[in-house]
């Protein structure tokens, strides 16, 4: 099916070569990392995890989001899910991949990364990340290949991958609470020490990964023949709006545990997030943009007139992506270090060549998202094709 | 075996898992490993090594960098001009806020409150660090001392995360390297113990090295009496008979990581 990504249109070439363009500057700017270490990001001995790990922990929850189309489609038969489920399953993949590349970045000695594998390691929680995150790329390259293969030759897929469809429903949810372990059980930090954190990345992930797959349904429609239909998107939108309801009520939760109990520890990092910390507030005007966006897009998604809008439905979407990502993909992680274990504040903010090398592993995770939804759309066209025909 | 068919060995035997602190020691002694499988007879042992931290009698800015140079100096840690983003630390100094965070309190007298500590990894009996690793490159020896193999660290720094102590630092930048105004991060360079590489991590590892030649750890020699070391599983070790005798405490004691470093606080005369 490869061959379908091999033809494609001016525009489609064009994009195609952009991309390649960013991983190539991204490349060279990477080849200086592994020169002078992680000397040229932001980080620090007292901020030791910034945007790279940050970007990992939010991709995990776009990639788990998947599990929010397989859920109605292949154990409750909502059909109106059977045309968009596998481009769900596609943004897994190229969610995981950059996952794992946004690891690799983050490494002091990346040419090391197999000790993982060689010195497996049960009681570390990063051990675990890594089989889960493996597996669950395992899985959706076999179920979305073996089940846009079918369709194509428009046979049922195949019933040894059915065992594996129902695996992807706890794997999911497990790579992102193995995530959350990944802070929620260390000692000493009081922003992650909590025990609603796995449920919390649930959460948002369940609203940030379906919101980006309706933004790029939408964008399908738009370019090509593909469409998911109104029902499937506005079911996907409802999705969309209980899972961020549901995480910014975790969130409140948080910030009752820490205020109303009045513990300094506890306090001082949310303190430092919303208002700032001994005159240090460089997340501050992040962290308020995150909540203004945060309850605009439920407004918007909760009132039926301006959810079922598709000129503001995407509006919505973005207001509620965005938030996501500015609190779990710079929040959560940098908030974590601050202030520090001897309550100093030392911030951080990443350089130019960290964001570059973060830009060119979004435009890696676009180019796999691209060649396999015109894989998966060239499919569609032409038995959707076929059908008509008959 | 030539210095060159070592090292290869060495380097297979860690990459294989088998080698570890080993192969460190046998190259900073420069014989083969094999040669030092026996134990050398002078080699001080413990059941689980800890430090008395007496800062009552760390009075001048000198008594502590005593400490201080005694360690950085002979393990080649290396001093970074004006980067405290990228420093590296085995051991410093930390006022009574910052090393007993949630303790201090506003009419607290200002003896307390300017008293500096010595801080270092408090080695702890059940480490976050040894538990997060994913490569077991830190682990927990035997004898409790909680140090890395530099050779199979990936540079994840969940361990960084991990520590409640701030005890460990990153290799940002190469240590073999300069500073920006064309000094060397590592002034003089000590034979006695290897320079590490860029993107590991690194603490203090409580001096294993000169523990097996009969040495004391090279901050509790450099000072005076200060900082006293040896078994606290041995009742009738000096560091047991000081716990014994005075009020010492630990820091961030709640977190069940139970460090092995225990501070006098109050001076002889007030214990």
């Amino acid at each position: 099916m490869l061959e379908k990504a091999l033809v494609g249109s001016k525009r489609y070439w064009t994009w195609i070569f952009v991309l390649l363009g960013i991983i190539g500057v991204a490349f060279l700017t990477y080849l200086q990392q592994l020169k002078y270490g992680l000397s040229i990001t932001g980080l620090s001995r007292d901020v030791s995890w910034g945007f790279y790990i940050a970007q990992f922990t939010f991709l995990v929850g776009v990639a788990a989001s998947a599990v929010m189309l397989v859920i109605p489609y292949y154990l409750h038969d909502y059909k109106k899910f059977g045309k968009i489920v596998i481009l769900g399953e596609f943004l897994a993949i190229a969610s995981v991949t950059m996952c794992m590349l946004f690891i690799l970045a983050d490494m002091g000695q990346p040419m090391r990364v197999m000790n993982v594998i060689l010195h497996p390691t049960p009681n570390s929680v990063m051990f675990w990340d890594a089989v889960v995150l493996s597996g669950y790329l395992f899985i959706n390259l076999v179920v979305g290949w073996t089940t846009l293969g079918a369709e194509r030759k428009s046979v049922p897929p195949p019933t040894w991958v059915k065992p594996l469809i129902y695996l992807s429903v706890p794997w999911a949810v497990s790579i992102h609470t193995v995530t959350a372990f990944l802070y929620a059980g260390l000692p000493g930090r009081h922003l992650w020490l909590t025990a609603i954190m796995a449920a919390r990345f649930l959460a948002s992930a369940f609203a940030a990964g379906p919101a980006l797959l309706i933004m790029l349904v939408m964008f399908v429609r738009r370019v090509s023949k593909f469409d998911a239909g109104t029902e499937a998107i506005q079911s996907l939108a409802k999705i969309v709006t209980y899972a961020m309801c549901a995480n910014v009520f975790f969130f409140l939760l948080e910030v009752f545990t820490a205020t109303y109990s009045n513990i300094p520890g506890h306090m001082a990092p949310l303190k430092y997030l919303f208002f700032g910390l001994d005159g240090h507030n460089a997340l501050v005007p992040w962290m308020w943009t995150a909540a203004v966006l945060a309850f605009m897009g439920i407004g918007l998604l909760v009132n039926p007139l301006t959810r079922k809008n598709e000129k503001v439905l995407p509006i919505a979407l973005l207001a509620v992506f965005i938030s996501a990502w500015i609190d779990k993909g710079m929040g959560l992680v940098i908030g974590g270090f601050i202030p520090n274990m001897f309550e100093r504040v030392t911030e951080y903010t990443p350089t130019g060549r960290e964001i570059m090398i973060t830009i060119g592993v979004y435009a890696i995770g676009s180019l796999v998202l691209t060649v396999l939804y015109k894989i998966a759309i060239a499919v569609k066209e032409s038995t959707a094709g076929e059908a008509s025909h008959h | 075996m030539n210095r060159r068919q070592f090292l290869k060995i060495a380097g297979a035997s860690t990459v294989l898992g088998l080698g570890g602190a080993s192969a460190v020691n046998g190259f900073r002694l420069g014989v083969p490993a094999a040669a030092r499988m026996s134990l050398d007879p002078r080699a001080l042992t413990a059941k689980r090594w800890g430090f008395v931290v007496d800062v009552s009698r760390l009075r001048t800015e000198e008594d502590y960098q005593k400490c201080i140079d005694a360690c950085h100096n002979i393990h080649n840690v290396p001093t970074f001009k004006n980067d405290l983003q990228h420093e590296v630390k085995w051991i410093w100094k930390e006022n009574f806020e910052a090393t007993f965070p949630g303790t201090e309190h506003e009419y607290m007298n200002a003896e307390f409150k300017e008293k500096k500590f010595l801080v270092f990894c408090n080695h702890c009996k059940e480490p976050a660090c040894v538990r997060v690793c994913p490569t077991k490159a830190t682990f927990k020896r035997e004898d409790g001392i909680v140090m890395q193999d530099m050779h199979r660290c990936i540079g994840c720094r969940f361990c960084m995360a991990a520590c409640p102590f701030g005890a460990r630092s990153f290799n940002y930048l190469d240590p073999r390297g300069k500073n920006p105004d064309g000094s060397p991060l590592i002034r003089v360079q000590s034979q006695t113990y290897p320079t590490r590489t860029i993107g590991v991590v690194e603490k203090c590892i409580a001096c294993y090295e000169r523990l097996a030649i009969g040495q004391q750890p090279a901050c509790v020699e450099a000072s005076n009496g200060a900082i006293l070391f040896g078994d606290l599983e041995d009742p009738n070790s000096e560091v047991r008979k000081v716990i014994g005798e005075k009020y010492t405490v630990r820091r961030k004691p709640e977190l069940g990581t139970q460090p092995s470093i225990y501070y006098v606080i109050g001076g002889s005369e007030h214990a």
